[in-house]
């Protein structure tokens, strides 16, 4: 859990610092030709597998440590005033379902098209790529988010994702054994400011570009 | 002072359980025990079975007055035991809900009395701690870091009451069993055989049916020795290092 939990934690932001690129006002070069270096790149390829194995089985283990857990507890307290502190610790799976279902709509919509079918148009013009047939997953991701209803998906799954990580990335730390008098309390102050600037910054592209 | 309770009341392991209502004429100075021998006597006066319930020191020390008190494992006063809560603490007409601890590793036997004999396991699995036997040692014949020596003693004042496991929305025992693995570990009488005995109570835990901690710290909060979940991230590391095959 901890070790999925604090890979994915480490893949944000790079996916973050990618997809900003969205944001450049150049009709979807710089973006397009990232996305094709993306694809393309053996390495960055293994990566990706990799992820894609580790959001399942996070996934997975997640959810049979939540049914094994209710199984624990077996039966409920009629005044039922658990003195755990925080929402998210209590509901990590259902959020965590949450962001899992968001994934589903995001890959199929993006990753999918872009690797499976040809519904993408292509460019063949940008400076440096003459003659390649690159995909144009700008407009495809510029098209999705002029619907209004496509931004809001987003924004729920990133509000899931949010307090997801408000318990998640300290916990994470916890998990392994590592707590300390001095750096838990900078783990958990770096934990909550990861998980509100990054699901912001993740934010702010639909947003951008359904106002743009 | 009256007081308007809602017991549990359970036959045995066999038969369902529900709440039933009492009044009770209690004093403020009397423990919140007493108030419940009150209630038993005039049970008894009226041909009634009394309420079940474990008690032994009455003085915070054996960890057998178990029971959740208005949803809190001892009632509302941090860091007490249900047996050194007094009546002060509530107000005279107050409802009060008593229950059982509830977990599944904790099955109840009667009314407020759980069977908390996995907590016995996982204290066997621990096995033994290498002293030689002979005459008592010297007090200051092993030297011990003041700071080691305070961390084990905190964690040594867990008194296995099993209040983590009924704070805890996973029915977890990690905080009792990483406080014995502490205690014991911290030590250097008890460090030879740490690791071994970081899986074996580890694995037995898991075995008796307890959940698995998912860092809530519903326990430190209930905790009436109020340890801490620190305790927790030690084990953590031991068992991990345990897996990897740390030397024993
Ligand atoms: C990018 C997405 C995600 C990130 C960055 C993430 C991160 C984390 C982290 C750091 C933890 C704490 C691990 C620990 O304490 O040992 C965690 C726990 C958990 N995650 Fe995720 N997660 C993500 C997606 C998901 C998904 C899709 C699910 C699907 C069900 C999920 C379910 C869970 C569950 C059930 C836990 C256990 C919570 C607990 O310890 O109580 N997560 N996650
Ligand atoms: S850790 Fe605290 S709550 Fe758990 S058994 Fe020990 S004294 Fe009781
Ligand atoms: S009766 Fe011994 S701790 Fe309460």
């Amino acid at each position: 859990m901890s070790l999925t939990g604090i890979f994915l934690i480490t893949f944000l932001p790079v996916h973050l610092l990618g997809n900003l690129q969205l944001m450049a006002s150049d009709g979807g070069e710089l973006f397009n030709t990232y996305a094709y270096f993306m694809t393309n790149n053996p390495l960055i390829k293994f990566i990706s597998y990799g992820l894609y194995f580790f959001i399942i089985l996070h996934t997975v283990q997640g959810l049979m440590l939540a049914a094994k857990n209710r199984k624990a507890k077996g039966s409920k307290y009629m005044v039922n005033t658990y003195s755990n502190k925080s929402w998210s610790s209590n509901n990590m799976a259902l959020l965590g379902i949450l962001i899992f279902a968001f994934l589903c709509i995001h890959m199929g919509d993006f990753w999918f098209k872009m690797k499976f079918t040809n519904q993408l148009k292509t460019v063949s013009t940008y400076a440096g790529y003459e003659g390649i047939a690159i995909k144009d997953l700008y407009h495809r991701v510029s098209v999705a988010y002029d619907q209004l209803w496509i931004v809001i998906v987003y924004l729920v799954g990133l509000v899931a994702l949010a307090f997801h990580l408000v318990h998640g990335f300290a916990s994470a730390f916890q998990t392994l054994g590592l707590n300390h008098k001095k750096y838990t309390p900078i783990i958990k102050t770096l934990g909550l400011a990861y998980s509100i600037l990054i699901p912001i910054g993740f934010a702010i592209i639909p947003i951008y570009m359904y106002f743009t | 002072m009256k007081l308007n309770l809602k017991v549990w009341r359970q036959k045995n392991n066999k038969v369902k359980g529900a709440f039933k209502a009492y009044s009770v004429e209690a004093s403020e100075d009397m423990s919140f025990l007493e108030m419940m021998d009150v209630l038993n006597e005039k049970l008894i006066a009226d041909k009634e079975e009394p309420v079940a319930f474990e008690h032994d020191c009455r003085e915070g020390i054996c960890g057998s007055c178990n029971m959740v008190i208005n949803g809190k494992p001892h009632g509302p006063q941090k860091g007490t035991t249900t047996c050194q809560l007094h009546m002060r603490h509530f107000k005279d007409g107050d409802d009060i809900v008593i229950e059982p601890f509830r977990a599944a590793a904790f099955p109840v036997i009667k009314d407020l009395v759980v069977d908390r004999s996995s907590f016995d396991s996982i204290i066997q699995a621990g096995g033994y701690i290498s002293v030689n036997t002979g005459q008592a040692p010297d007090g200051n014949a092993i030297p011990i870091e003041k700071d080691l020596a305070g961390q084990a003693f905190d964690a040594a004042t867990c008194i296995g009451c099993g209040a983590c496991v009924a704070a805890c929305p996973n029915g977890s025992a990690m905080l009792f069993t990483s406080a014995k693995i502490s205690h014991l570990g911290l030590l250097p009488q008890g460090e030879v055989e740490h690791t071994k005995r970081v899986k074996n109570m580890v694995e037995t835990m898991d075995k008796e049916g307890f959940g698995m901690c998912s860092n809530m710290g519903a326990c430190e909060v209930e905790c009436p020795k109020e340890i801490s979940i620190e305790n927790i991230a030690r084990m953590n590391r031991s068992y991990i290092a345990s897996v990897f095959g740390a030397a024993e």
